[in-house]
């Protein structure tokens, strides 16, 4: 058997005047591949003056939807023109696709929609960001009513999920934060070391790497790890299971998102960021070591002597202190990102993104706070 | 083989493998050109994977599937271009690209393999969605804003949107109300009778095997248990083949049957 080619530069359809005065004459194959050129035809088309014309249409060899419509329209707009139109020539089954077409787009053509000026987006945009403010408010305000009734009632505490979550945002966080934290112990020594070279003080390194990592870095790296490991994860997670139903599900079954979704991630998170930020204290200020030692050669054991008279109990417990509260940021930002998910796979990716940079932006902004507030408090 | 019973597809001894499950076996079938060709059996028995290695979607382990005479088992995708443009192709969930609105939908397939201008193609795109039976306010809306049975006719018109020759459905019915089931029973036989369109759907709707269709392949188990029309079909002796028309909702669907024929 022979296939029919397909044979799209050599599709040849006619419009044109035929021979007959008042008549149009139609040819060749009226097919989707055909229409641009016979849009073209339409639009350079000369009309007979006469009012009644006669549309021949018996050399037509192939019609498709896309033929038909054309077809269909030119007459229209003829007929709309003041003219009467007949067709004739046209074989039965083009004709009985000709009346398919009509027949049911007689209602179609609504008019596109039109684009919004300059001054309504903003004030779209605006209302818009209003919303998902107030959007993140109530959230936080239901994660804290589920969060008061677990605490009266601590049976309804999901411990499996926080297990699973301690498990994939604590204990897998580790390699990373760890590896990245130590590097930045190195940079930080390496790039101190020369200022106190040339001053003589090199064992104030053990200061510089010790305060600066404990109090400042090492949670705020590790917050913004967890944050595009983690509060990404959660928003993906909950959009995906918001497109496919499963948080009406649950909601139909009498489990709270909140309870089952939300606050196992807040709780986890606020127990494993805390372990991680002393973690990371741990590889950050042991990278430091390395360099100091390779730099500026301080032995090990009178960095460690020095450690303990230049990081105060304080700085370490203002440094960790300052983890649950990111935690909460992320994990509450991450989830609330997740609900808004609507639909489409596209608007999962488009929250996710949202997500972390949103998580990362509370939680930068939230450090300088809280420094704002330690400076006033003389810590 | 006259040219209008020309097959346009032809399933040889094909064997399908998933590691030791087997798919089917030795299965042959030919949909011939201008017909109505469902193919039916119970969940799981591989039909819309059959489905799925027309389209070249999947590779069975060994057989041929020929269409529009064409080898397509093993078809390189650059090599599958000109056939995929020549056939349309419903999904059973639709899986319309739901970051495009309806009229996005259909007029990406049309911009993307034709030289149409913007506007016509978003008109022919108008054209195809009212064919489906959708209201014109339907086309500017994301899939996520529709109905089951209106995202099924959105996804309809996007596998007519080439004016394709063959027209392959997946559970083109399933999760539609019985009115509008009837609309695609319809639709379904215009297209065809006017477009000249061969089809091939995979279905569990007695109503529409009754209504629309040609001929009825039915697969059990990895094996085709018989090909035929309906009348031909209801009279077998087959046990599998009786069951399956004739338990209660087979009765019922042939009490009501509306045979224009």
């Amino acid at each position: 058997m022979t296939t029919p080619p397909f044979p799209q530069s050599k599709v040849v359809a006619e419009l044109g005047p035929g021979t007959a005065p008042g008549e149009l004459r139609c040819a060749g194959a009226w097919v989707l591949h055909a229409v641009p050129q016979l849009e073209r035809r339409v639009g350079a088309l000369t009309v007979p003056a006469a009012r009644e014309l006669v549309v021949d249409a018996s050399a037509v060899t192939a019609m498709d939807t896309a033929g038909a419509w054309l077809l269909h329209r030119t007459v229209r707009a003829l007929e709309s023109r003041g003219h009467s139109l007949r067709l004739q020539g046209l074989r039965p089954e083009f004709r009985a696709l000709l009346e398919l077409v009509a027949s049911r787009t007689a209602a179609a053509g609504a008019a596109p929609a039109v684009a919004p000026g300059l001054l309504a987006q903003l004030g779209r945009k605006t209302w818009e960001i209003m919303l998902g403010t107030i959007g993140l408010l109530s959230f936080v305000g239901e994660a804290a009513v589920a969060f008061a009734r677990s605490v009266a009632d601590p049976r309804r505490i999901r411990w499996r999920p926080i297990l699973h979550n301690l498990q994939s945002a604590g204990f897998e966080a580790l390699p990373i934060t760890g590896m990245l934290t130590f590097l930045l112990g190195i940079v930080i020594a390496y790039q101190g070391a020369e200022q106190l070279q040339r001053v003589g003080a090199n064992i104030y390194i053990v200061d510089l790497v010790g305060l600066s990592m404990v109090r400042e870095l090492s949670p705020l790296i590790t917050a913004i790890i967890v944050a595009g490991r983690s509060g990404s994860a959660y928003t993906a997670q909950i959009g995906t299971m918001k497109v496919t139903e499963e948080i009406d599900a649950l909601r139909t079954v009498g489990i709270g998102p909140h309870e089952l979704l939300v606050l196992p991630k807040v709780l986890a998170l606020a127990i494993a960021l805390p372990l991680l930020t002393v973690y990371t204290d741990m590889t950050g200020v042991l990278g430091g070591m390395v360099m100091a030692r390779a730099q500026l050669g301080v032995s090990f054991g009178t960095f460690v002597d020095r450690l303990s008279d230049a990081v105060s109990l304080t700085s370490f417990l203002i440094g960790v202190g300052k983890a649950p509260v990111f935690a909460a940021i992320i994990a509450l930002v991450g989830c609330y990102q997740g609900f808004r998910v609507t639909g489409s796979a596209e608007s999962v990716g488009r929250q996710t993104t949202v997500s972390v940079v949103q998580a990362i932006f509370l939680v930068i902004l939230s450090d300088a706070l809280f420094s704002i507030a330690f400076s006033y408090l003389d810590i | 083989m006259g040219a209008d019973l020309a097959a346009v597809i032809e399933v040889e001894r094909l064997n399908t493998r998933f590691g030791a499950a087997v798919v089917h076996e030795d299965v042959s079938l030919s949909v011939r050109r201008g017909e109505i060709f469902a193919l039916v059996g119970a969940s799981g028995c591989g039909k819309s994977t059959l489905l799925r290695e027309i389209i070249l979607l999947q590779r069975p382990v060994s057989g041929s599937i020929r269409v529009f005479g064409q080898e397509v088992v093993g078809l390189s995708d650059e090599d599958a271009l000109p056939l995929r443009r020549r056939w349309g192709v419903m999904f059973e969930r639709g899986a319309l690209f739901s970051s495009l609105t309806v009229t996005e939908n259909v007029g990406m397939v049309l911009e993307e393999h034709t030289e149409l201008s913007a506007p016509l193609a978003a008109e022919i795109a108008a054209v195809k969605i009212a064919l489906t039976g959708l209201p014109p306010d339907a086309g500017p809306k994301y899939p996520s804003e529709l109905s089951g049975g209106m995202r099924k006719r959105a996804a309809l018109a996007r596998a007519i949107a080439l004016d394709p020759e063959l027209l392959l459905l997946d559970e083109p019915t399933a999760g539609l109300d019985p009115l509008s089931a009837t609309g695609i029973d319809e639709l379904v036989r215009q297209l065809r009778d006017a477009l000249g369109l061969t089809i091939m759907m995979v279905t569990h709707d007695l109503d529409l095997l009754w209504r629309a269709a040609d001929r009825v392949g039915v697969l059990h188990e990895g094996r085709i248990l018989g090909v035929g029309t309906m009348d031909e079909l209801s009279r077998s002796e087959h046990p599998l083949v009786r069951e399956y028309f004739y338990g209660p909702r087979g009765r019922a669907a042939q009490g009501q049957a509306w045979k224009p024929k």
